[in-house]
């Protein structure tokens, strides 16, 4: 069996088709309990129903598509071994190149889009929703991308500035600026109050308990009523307003709104784009903000650390610290975002604070290429839009989300734009550091 | 008293639904070094596929107690094993030798993508099959309280006692547990003497999954329903009784298994219930600070 898959090049169709009749098995194996057999409801006792034709054009499915890949893989690797021997190895530089000139176009289309798109709701919309996972997956990108530390709670953090927010806002009058340092400071001190203890784990050990970190966070939510609502969340969360200005259709006694600050007449599309334009600037913070802490003794630590952590200990740094900054700084951005979150929708509730968004956060760091800051826009992008162009594609979303993570794994195990590159290094002159891996 | 003793029987139960699961991890571990994050979804499925075999059975009015579950075990276990299989040789093994974050990832991965491949294919409502085995054995009354050990709590310890004791023979005395135990050691120096150290693997995995089959044939005989959802918490409580036990030995997942069920149950009966879950995860990282290696855990040398 192994010989048979390994056997790359000198493939014969004999060869191919026992492959293909090989996975055909195994996909009619897998299927028959899920996919050929399945209970249903028959006057409230179960029944079995068969769905043989269904598993049949599953295993179909798995022959043709086994077949195709095996080809495709075949004549790709062949194709990849003439190019290597033809040309040297001077992509790296090129591929850099081009994401940059993506960066910079990707950052003017966003500054343009609610200007082209100012009438289209769904557009500003689904726009904002995309910013707010980018922020996310800039806050993940330090803790996993960067530190190297494995997340999978980070959707605590989030709720906490969120939580934070809706209560200061309406239980004590906060209003968005105000609250917007206190709850990120609030989420940096859990992401410490976290990080401390379980700053000994490795790897996997840290991924299990930050999940049940998260896990601790919403089952608290949801049960202590009395702090956060239950399962009904906290609704009529103020919105942030233009310097004091509201977005409201009449101007609040002895002020003026928005609207009528600037001569202008009342849409509520005003408010949409100011949002929108406000997670842009708190994103691009966060990415400018980002970009220079990894140019600065802590973040060429934090890429250190990731890389070998015996190797810094020998070396004399202080893991501790590293660590703790990196979940403190992640958390804060999280919290960031967290309050913005609360902002937009004006109701927040546990729901909204599942693993599974922990999942799909951890998803665009991953699928971007982890420490690749124009990755984690491709692939938050990529995560928001893909389900919004078929609506009939979104009871699928989460199935070809664990499909996506795994395969992507598996074809490129550090990510769709890894380079996997130091920030910093010397160059060849060995006199001034070069920024290389964006 | 007697309430307290029947929170003990209760427990036990759990625990050794738990104690089962764990040892999945537990072997996953030990001889590839990874948590199997897709470990619970597996356990997950079986109980679907438990939940599907009984339809059928009652569809074909089979009535013998011991036939149907003898039937239902076996149609688990082969299903069951071959997802182990199927998991290990998609998410595991094209990894294999490349950064510890990358195959953990896609068992991340692997483990959504199960959860909702079942919930498409089968429906995200709750499943109801009506009560396999009822009845049970009155061991203490009380005016206010009887104490009462149902069959199928019996049977669930009776068979976890058995399939431990058999797995402790499988893994001491027979070759594949010689292979095993090699390949935990040194899985370089194993292949070099002719260990098949890829088979070896696969092995683990899938016999793992059919520890896993069995226990959710019991979660199926025992709550009588079955949702897509439960493969997450269990999976969690299963890897921190592993943690618990010490990651890495099979007796250390068993006791870890057994206190996980027994702590659950006692802070269900006297505390809040709501908690329960915090209670679980406060434990886990309880141990891991205080004691990264678990119970009965041997210390982990880290080989530079």
């Amino acid at each position: 069996m192994s010989t048979v898959v390994f056997a790359h090049h000198a493939m014969t169709p004999a060869e191919r088709l026992r492959d293909a009749g090989w996975i055909a098995f195994v996909a009619l194996i897998l299927g028959i309990p899920l996919i050929g057999l399945t209970t249903v409801d028959a006057g409230g006792r179960l029944a079995v129903e068969t769905r043989f034709g269904l598993l049949a054009a599953a295993v179909a499915v798995a022959f043709g598509g086994r077949l195709a890949l095996r080809w495709a893989i075949d004549h790709l690797k062949q194709r990849r071994l003439a190019r290597r021997r033809a040309a040297g190895n001077t992509g790296a530089n090129r591929a850099l190149a081009v994401v940059n000139m993506l960066g910079w176009l990707a950052l003017g289309a966003s500054v343009a889009l609610p200007i082209v798109f100012s009438d289209n709701r769904y557009v500003i919309d689904t726009a904002t929703t995309v910013l707010i996972y980018v922020m996310l997956g800039w806050g993940l990108n330090v803790v996993v991308g960067l530190a190297g530390l494995l997340d999978l709670g980070y959707v605590a953090f989030y709720a906490v500035g969120a939580y934070a927010y809706a209560l200061l806002s309406t239980q004590f009058g906060w209003g968005f600026w105000q609250a917007l340092p206190v709850a990120g400071a609030l989420a940096a001190a859990f992401g410490i109050l976290l990080g401390y203890p379980i700053l000994r784990l490795r790897g996997d050990y840290l991924a299990i308990v930050t999940l049940g970190f998260g896990e601790i966070i919403r089952i608290v939510l949801v049960n202590w009523t009395e702090f956060s609502g239950g399962p009904n969340g906290i609704s009529s969360i103020p919105r942030p307003s233009f310097f004091g200005l509201e977005f409201t259709r009449s101007a609040p006694e002895g002020g003026q709104n928005f609207a009528g600050f600037f001569g202008l007449e009342f849409s509520p599309m005003h408010r949409l784009i100011f949002l929108y334009y406000l997670i842009l600037v708190l994103a691009l913070l966060t990415h400018v903000f980002v970009s220079r802490l990894r140019k600065l003794p802590v973040g060429r630590a934090w890429e250190a650390l990731r890389e070998d952590e015996i190797a810094c200990q020998a070396m004399g740094m202080n893991t501790t610290h590293i660590k703790l900054s990196a979940f403190a700084i992640g958390a804060m951005l999280g919290g960031f975002a967290g309050v913005f979150f609360a902002a937009r929708q004006g109701f927040i509730s546990p729901e909204s604070f599942t693993f599974t968004e922990s999942a799909i956060i951890l998803a665009i760091v991953v699928l971007g290429g982890m420490g690749s800051q124009m990755g984690v826009v491709l692939a938050a992008a990529l995560l928001v839009l893909i389900p919004e162009f078929g609506r009939n594609f979104a009871e699928y979303r989460m199935l070809l989300f664990g499909l996506a993570m795994v395969l992507i794994m598996v074809w490129r195990p550090g990510g769709l734009l890894a380079h996997r590159e130091p920030t910093l290094r010397l160059s060849a002159a060995g006199t001034t550091g070069k920024e290389a891996a964006q | 008293m007697a309430y307290a003793l029947q929170q003990l029987i209760n427990g036990l139960t759990l625990g050794a639904m738990y104690g089962l699961i764990a040892i999945g991890y537990t072997m996953v571990y030990g001889i590839i070094g990874m948590i199997n994050f897709a470990h619970g979804d597996i356990f997950m499925v079986s109980a679907f596929i438990a939940v599907t075999a009984f339809t059928l059975l009652a569809a074909a009015e089979v009535t013998s107690i011991p036939l149907a579950l003898t039937f239902v075990l076996i149609v688990a276990i082969f299903f069951t094993s071959a997802y182990g299989w199927a998991v290990e040789r998609t998410a595991y093994r094209p990894l294999r030798g490349s950064t510890r974050l990358a195959p953990l990832i896609s068992a991340i991965g692997m483990s959504i993508f199960l959860q909702n491949a079942v919930q498409l294919t089968q429906g995200a409502r709750v499943k109801p099959i009506p009560p396999v085995i009822e009845g049970g054995l009155q061991l203490w009354s009380t005016p206010e309280f009887t104490v009462q050990i149902g069959w199928n709590q019996l049977l669930i310890i009776v068979t976890t006692v058995v399939l431990m004791i058999a797995f402790t023979w499988m893994i001491t005395q027979t070759p594949f547990g010689r292979q095993q135990r090699a390949c935990e050691q040194d899985r370089t120096m194993a292949a070099l003497l002719g260990v098949n150290v890829d088979r070896t693997i696969s092995l683990t995995f899938m016999l793992g999954a059919a520890l896993a089959a069995v226990a959710g044939v019991m979660v199926t005989v025992y709550y009588g329903v079955v949702d897509f959802f439960i493969g997450f918490l269990a999976g969690i409580k299963a890897f921190t009784a592993a943690v618990l036990g010490g990651i890495g030995s099979l007796p250390g997942a068993m006791l870890g298994g057994l206190l996980i069920g027994l702590i659950e149950s006692f802070w269900s009966a006297y505390l809040w219930t709501e908690y329960k879950d915090v209670a679980t995860f406060g434990i886990l990282c309880l141990v891991l600070m205080l004691r990264p290696t678990g119970l009965l855990g041997r210390p982990e040398v880290e080989k530079v």
